[in-house]
């Protein structure tokens, strides 16, 4: 398939996605395995959550025990938690195959970047669901609830009756992670005891929802046949993942409180579990990043803004650092006055100004959204926390959004028309906005011969570099984000250190 | 040209919901509920053939007969479980733990552990400091009137829970209502029910 042909594939596949996930969530009430008799979804809630996980995203204005048959969860979004991450995963490897198609040296001369159905199929078969098999599995042995019966009525131990909830969240919980989806089986995700109850199944959960993202660097590495380039982008990536872990990690130890956090896995590992759900577009939370400490809060929103580039979501983190590799490509080749190159192809105008839009269209979403949220009532009803802590909640709200994770300041009461169509809005064009332009560079490169190397040639893959990436991904998100962050997260410490009380 | 892959993305999302939504939950929990039923089912507490809760998810325990779990932001509500969302400078959060710590200074007249200050994340904590869980155990011990014996088991009981717990991973906790359910079944314990 040539890009259009792709990216057309892509749409009209995530356009009927959302549709039939739309029809199941509204309809939940006429079909089966619905044992607690909930009805159908409001429109504009089930609009926002289809688009949600059919985005990668997974933003939740429900909650799953409260709101959803297991026939929603398992035939609903479990199932566009295993395509949104293939779909992910689909581009990113187009993507890759444009930039390293050789014209007429054995590559043909097809501008093909690939099949959409075949690369769908293929991460599918060959890795998510294995994986997911597995996991499921280790999850279930540590207590995961897997089971299809109706909720089980129980007396507490006191002689209090209530329906004790149930489901088949582990095989939910597994791609979850896996896929960086972060849609929680049970409304407190995986803070709840059902969804992550042990130690040993938290480091699995961290473990499974970097596994996809850290493989993609290296697999970048291998199918342009240069691993140095996928070492490079890697590095950059880790050393991005090392300042978040020791940021969130140490301001926790020294700010924060229990708080929203569970005992069994505590300060640190809550922190370490923020960061790691926030650099992958996850969105999984195991405690709740509202009750974070102002800076340990910011951590998460700053890994979000940053594009969801360090490591990012499955095949999604990838093509995102991409749009930034270009742009850095180009400013070197300013700095050093020539024309730029990567990988042997010339990167022109038409590259840049996409790579461009791809890095703007998220960031111009975030601004212009929470700009709207907190200048109208609407916005501004739905806070749970007042002060610079209220911004941050719709900060985030379109942070997360716009970026695909998922997690929330989970104070903000965003299931409201006003909340569920904005945020939809903003999930879909801070995944496609991306996806499109990205597989329109790709069919370009693709079209283009190789230049041979000389003298002049700018090295992509050493540590000068790497370096001038790291701090063109660090600039971009900083000159669009950090007069926000003052007003609220920086704002928030002061107050809180001050011991004030809102 | 839009439109012409629409049929194919409807077949092509068909085969994948019977795969992946149907075939890949039913395998797992034919799997699960075969190898782990207990856990599968959500590790249930039964006793008398009667279900009393899951020792995963906490309760409700006022009567001091029991050892309280941590505090819950949705009220140990099952169904419908949450956190706060308080931020750092919030006055409702500062009130709520002034309300706490004297609460329980009155109750065990000993300072409070900070895990009995600040409510979970799920607000289903099953678990509570080992700290928390000693601190408790002489007024329960009162309540159920347990002799010199059966109050050097239940301490015995507590440290061999929270060294369970432990193991190589997590911090040292102690699962209240695990903890809870052994008072009313270890003869140990239930026997001065009668008493208590």
């Amino acid at each position: 398939m040539g890009w259009k042909d792709y990216a057309i594939a892509l749409l009209a596949f995530s356009g009927a996605s959302v549709a039939l996930l739309f029809l199941i969530l509204v309809g939940q009430g006429h079909l089966p395995l619905n044992p607690q008799r909930f009805k159908g979804m409001r429109w504009d809630l089930a609009l926002n959550t289809a688009v949600s996980f059919v985005t990668n995203t997974n933003w939740q204005a429900y909650s799953g025990e409260v709101a959803l048959s297991y026939f929603s969860q398992s035939v609903g979004l479990a199932v566009q938690n295993f395509l949104s991450a293939a779909a992910g995963m689909a581009v990113a490897v187009a993507v890759v195959r444009g930039i390293a198609h050789r014209r007429g040296e054995g590559g043909g001369e097809t501008l093909g970047i690939g099949n959409f159905w075949v690369d769908m199929t293929r991460s599918v078969l060959y890795v998510l669901l294995p994986l997911s098999l597995v996991l499921a599995l280790v999850l279930a042995s540590q207590g995961v609830a897997q089971s299809l019966s109706a909720y089980v009525p129980a007396v507490s131990l006191e002689g209090k009756g209530e329906l004790l909830p149930m489901g088949p969240a582990a095989s939910q919980a597994a791609i979850k992670h896996l896929g960086t989806n972060g849609g929680g089986f049970f409304g407190p995700n995986s803070s709840h005891p059902f969804e992550n109850p042990t130690p040993l199944s938290n480091i699995v959960e961290m473990i499974a929802q970097i596994l996809i993202p850290f493989a993609f660097p290296l697999l970048y590495g291998r199918m342009v046949g240069k691993r140095r380039q996928g070492r490079v982008v890697f590095a950059v990536m880790l050393a991005l993942l090392a300042i978040g872990v020791w940021a969130c990690v140490g301001s926790e130890i020294k700010w924060g409180t229990l708080e929203g956090k569970e005992t069994r896995f505590g300060k640190s590992d809550s922190a370490l579990f923020a960061v790691l759900t926030t650099i992958t577009s996850c969105g999984a939370v195991n405690a709740m990043h509202d009750s974070l400490s102002p800076l340990a809060g910011m951590v998460p929103l700053i890994n979000i803004m940053l594009g969801e580039v360090v490591f990012g979501g499955v095949g999604s983190g990838l093509y995102g650092m991409l749009a930034l590799v270009i742009i850095t490509v180009f400013i070197a080749g300013l700095m050093v006055g020539r024309s730029p190159e990567y990988l042997g192809k010339k990167i022109e105008s038409r590259e840049i100004q996409l790579a461009m839009l791809a890095i703007i269209a998220p960031n111009f979403l975030i601004l212009a959204f929470s700009a709207l949220a907190v200048s109208l009532p609407v916005g501004l009803v739905s806070l749970a926390n007042r002060g610079p802590h209220g911004l941050s909640e719709i900060l985030y709200a379109y942070s997360s959004g716009a970026g695909n994770n998922g997690s929330a300041f989970g104070g903000l009461a965003a299931n409201t028309l006003f909340y569920n169509l904005t945020l939809a809005t903003d999930m879909a064009i801070g995944r496609f906005g991306v996806m499109v332009p990205m597989l329109a560079i790709a069919g370009s490169l693709a079209a283009k011969s190789l230049v041979a190397p000389n003298a002049g040639t700018f090295k992509t893959d050493n540590a000068t570099f790497g370096t001038l990436l790291l701090f063109v991904v660090i600039i971009i998100a900083g000159l669009t984000h950090f007069p926000a962050l003052t007003l609220g997260p920086i704002l928030d410490h002061f107050l809180m250190t001050m011991g004030a009380a809102l | 040209m839009f439109l012409k892959k629409i049929p194919k993305s409807i077949t092509f999302l068909f085969w994948m919901t019977v795969m992946l939504g149907v075939a890949y939950p039913a395998v797992v929990t034919f799997a699960s509920q075969l190898i782990f039923p207990r856990r599968a089912n959500g590790s249930l507490i039964v006793m008398k053939g009667e279900v009393r809760g899951s020792s995963l998810l906490a309760q409700k325990f006022e009567s001091p007969r029991f050892f309280q779990a941590r505090p819950s932001a949705s009220d140990y509500a099952y169904v419908g479980a949450g956190a706060s969302n308080l931020g750092s400078v919030s006055a409702d959060l500062a009130k709520a733990v002034a309300a706490r710590r004297a609460a329980w200074e009155k109750g065990f007249g000993a300072p409070a552990p900070e895990d009995m200050l600040y409510a979970s994340a799920s607000g289903l904590d099953p678990d509570i400091s080992l700290e928390a869980a000693l601190a408790q155990a002489g007024r329960v011990a009162a309540a159920r009137s347990l002799g010199p014996d059966a109050r050097a088991a239940l301490d015995a009981a507590i440290r061999a829970a929270a060294a369970g717990a432990a193991g190589p991973i997590g911090p040292p906790r102690v699962n209240v209502v695990s903890l809870n359910a052994l008072l009313e079944t270890d003869p140990a314990f239930a026997a001065a029910r009668i008493g208590g």
